[in-house]
């Protein structure tokens, strides 16, 4: 059986610990599914591998779409495999029940399906945004897309609706994450089982917007990131953080989302 | 008719007097006499401890109450995990009963104000259970929202029995109320127990309901106050103020007017709350509210609402273990205004004095902060 790797991209998480996030069901990547069922190399055959995976669900896990296996693929020696791009999620398809716009969206809603019940924490978004529905949104970019802001002849600076959803979903996102690191302990490190928000509910008296300033017991002029650290060492006891650590990075963005609007004033005790 | 005075009696009455008497003191003498102890204390050999700092000892008293009154000692929220997990939080809870063990003299019980376990395990409420044992004084217990969810309270009914309850101390009658009542959330969703748990457990988590007293304690509550006189003094003890202050974190109880309208119809009611792991001082009406500190780790102050009386503690100073927690004392006067002591550990005490509540903050204000939240 031939074996087709679609698109569909689901995003790893920088770390173990970090929320794993769901993939991205970009318009684009949905459309890609019914034009490689359209390569003529459609009928080979059945000689894909089994997917082996631990976190493989099984038969009929895949929604609509018939399960993929030997069982099935004796059936119908026409059926290919689709196979996600992370390697290991995969159905198999008859490429006749896969002709249109809509059986591609089929196709790629069950791979999703699919996907997400193998990834337990899938859910972790709509648990963060539960939790946390007033985090403030980054700012609203809409009036870059109005008509009448669209320059003439101008390489950069004409922006569609597109890039706006994408910069405002990216951004919620990654703040999201850090939302959830700063809520889990276990996501920081704590040998004691402590987090932020213990002393921090919603980033309280955190003000990041009053860094870079000296710190007299540091005996530097530190950044936010230096005194998340020192947190984390001391009250939180957990090891420090490198400064691009996709955590450190995700938590100073939740920190900084949540003092929206205030001055920014470095130098403040 | 004099009665007979025993000699064990004559010693407490003069020790008393002796007492009352230091706190009379005024700045001048009180140095005068603090430094001929200090002398005499090194002259001793003896070591000023490391952590010794000046504190204005006539102010960090809270008095007895005066004639007929009486003193109580409180700890509240240490949030404890098992000792395997967190010895931090264990070792700030042995600090308070320390505390209060030493002091002389004793409290005549000592209030606990919920949250004693930080995800209500068994093993969390235990030894929390087996730690207050060490009070030389009896202890009230009160229930948080921390020691609830996980089992819905069976581990801690077993350990300290039913949640709300009442009782009578010399002419003060006490209330203790379950506040942290939540509507069910969680079937819906299908949440295992700990999730449950987890979800109550963050303070900032807005995935729950708000804390209620509810109907059914409400009812138990008019009945136990049906038959006491308006001029009862009454105290009542509960884990979230039983007033409205910031939902989002729950510093709320949702039916506290309800609450409120049961206790209208008394001269003096003072409510005696934890939760909010700060100096918290509010009125409505009739009813003075005060704050309880954590032992474990302070909250910063509500971004809105905060009550007018509330004089902030200073922010918590990150560099500072244990700094913005602490214990406390409360004087219950004859008439029910209390005298409230925050004993934080690392400042100065603060003390909201009976002459502060009934002056509606014009008299006998404490110090203001000088460095509050951003």
């Amino acid at each position: 059986m031939k074996t087709i790797q679609s698109a569909l991209t689901p995003r790893r998480p920088a770390r173990p610990t970090a929320p794993r996030p769901a993939p991205q069901m970009a318009i684009s990547a949905l459309l890609l599914v019914p034009a490689l069922l359209l390569l003529p190399a459609l009928c080979a055959s059945c000689s894909g591998k089994q997917g082996s995976s631990a976190a493989d669900p099984g038969p009929n896990q895949a929604g609509a779409m018939p399960a993929e296996g030997d069982k099935s693929a004796s059936n119908n020696s026409n059926e290919i495999d689709v196979l996600l791009c992370d390697g290991e999620t995969k159905i198999a398809v008859d490429p006749a029940t896969a002709q249109s716009r809509e059986q591609g969206q089929a196709i790629a809603d069950a791979l999703m399906t699919q996907w997400k019940r193998a990834n337990g924490d899938q859910a972790w978004e709509e648990s963060v945004t539960r939790a946390h529905p007033n985090i403030p949104p980054p700012a609203d970019n809409s009036e870059l897309i109005a008509a009448n802001t669209q320059g003439e002849g101008h390489a950069y600076g004409n922006f569609d609706e597109r890039d706006v959803r994408t910069w405002e979903r990216e951004t919620t996102r990654f703040v999201r994450e850090g939302a959830a690191v700063f809520h889990d302990g276990d996501a920081l490190g704590s040998t004691i089982a402590v987090s932020c928000d213990m002393c921090h509910p919603d980033a309280a008296n955190t003000h990041p917007e009053t860094y870079p300033k000296f710190q007299t017991q540091l005996g530097r002029v530190v950044l936010l990131r230096d005194m998340i650290n020192w947190c984390l060492q001391h009250p939180v006891r957990a090891p420090a953080m490198a400064p691009d650590d996709p955590r450190m990075r995700a938590m100073e963005a939740y920190i900084v989302a949540q003092r929206k609007g205030k001055t920014l004033n470095y130098g403040r005790h | 008719m004099k009665k007979h005075e025993s000699v064990a009696s004559k010693h407490m009455r003069e020790r008393d007097e002796m007492f009352r008497d230091l706190r009379r003191l005024d700045r001048r003498q009180f140095i005068k006499a603090a430094s001929a102890a200090a002398g005499f204390a090194a002259a001793s050999g003896l070591v000023t401890p490391h952590s010794f700092s000046t504190i204005n000892v006539a102010d960090a008293a809270p008095g007895d109450g005066g004639q007929g009154g009486f003193r109580i000692a409180y700890i509240s929220d240490s949030h404890l995990y098992d000792k395997t997990v967190n010895d931090r939080f264990v070792r700030a809870l042995l600090r308070a009963v320390d505390d209060v063990n030493a002091l002389d003299p004793q409290p005549d019980f000592v209030l606990y104000g919920g949250d004693i376990a930080q995800l209500g395990q068994p093993k969390e409420l235990e030894l929390g259970a087996e730690i207050l044992k060490n009070l030389k004084a009896p202890v009230r217990m009160v229930v948080g929202e921390h020691d609830w969810y996980l089992d819905m309270g069976e581990k801690w009914r077993e350990l300290f029995g039913e949640p709300n309850y009442s009782f009578d101390h010399k002419g003060v009658h006490f209330v203790v109320l379950n506040s942290v009542v939540e509507e069910d959330f969680w079937t819906a969703r299908g949440l295992t127990p700990m999730q449950r748990m987890r979800t109550v457990a963050g303070l900032d988590n807005s995935g729950q309901n708000p804390f209620t007293v509810g109907a059914a304690q409400r009812e138990w509550l008019k009945n136990d106050l049906a038959k006491l006189p308006v001029t009862t003094p009454l105290v009542v003890f509960s884990h979230s103020p039983l007033y409205k202050l910031y939902k989002p974190w729950n510093f709320w109880t949702d039916d506290a007017d309800q609450v409120q309208a049961i206790l209208r119809r008394f001269r003096q009611v003072t409510v005696i709350h934890g939760h909010t792991h700060q100096l918290l001082t509010n009125r409505i009406g009739n009813i003075d509210f005060h704050g309880l500190l954590s032992t474990a780790w302070p909250w910063p102050y509500a971004p809105e609402g905060l009550p007018e009386l509330t004089v902030q503690m200073n922010r918590p100073d990150p560099f500072n273990p244990q700094d913005g927690c602490g214990v406390g004392e409360v004087a219950v006067n004859p008439d029910g205004v209390v005298d409230k002591l925050y004993r934080l550990w690392n400042r100065n005490p603060v003390t909201v004095s009976s002459a502060y509540m009934r002056s509606r903050g014009r008299k006998d204000r404490p110090k203001s902060p000088n460095r509050d939240g951003y």
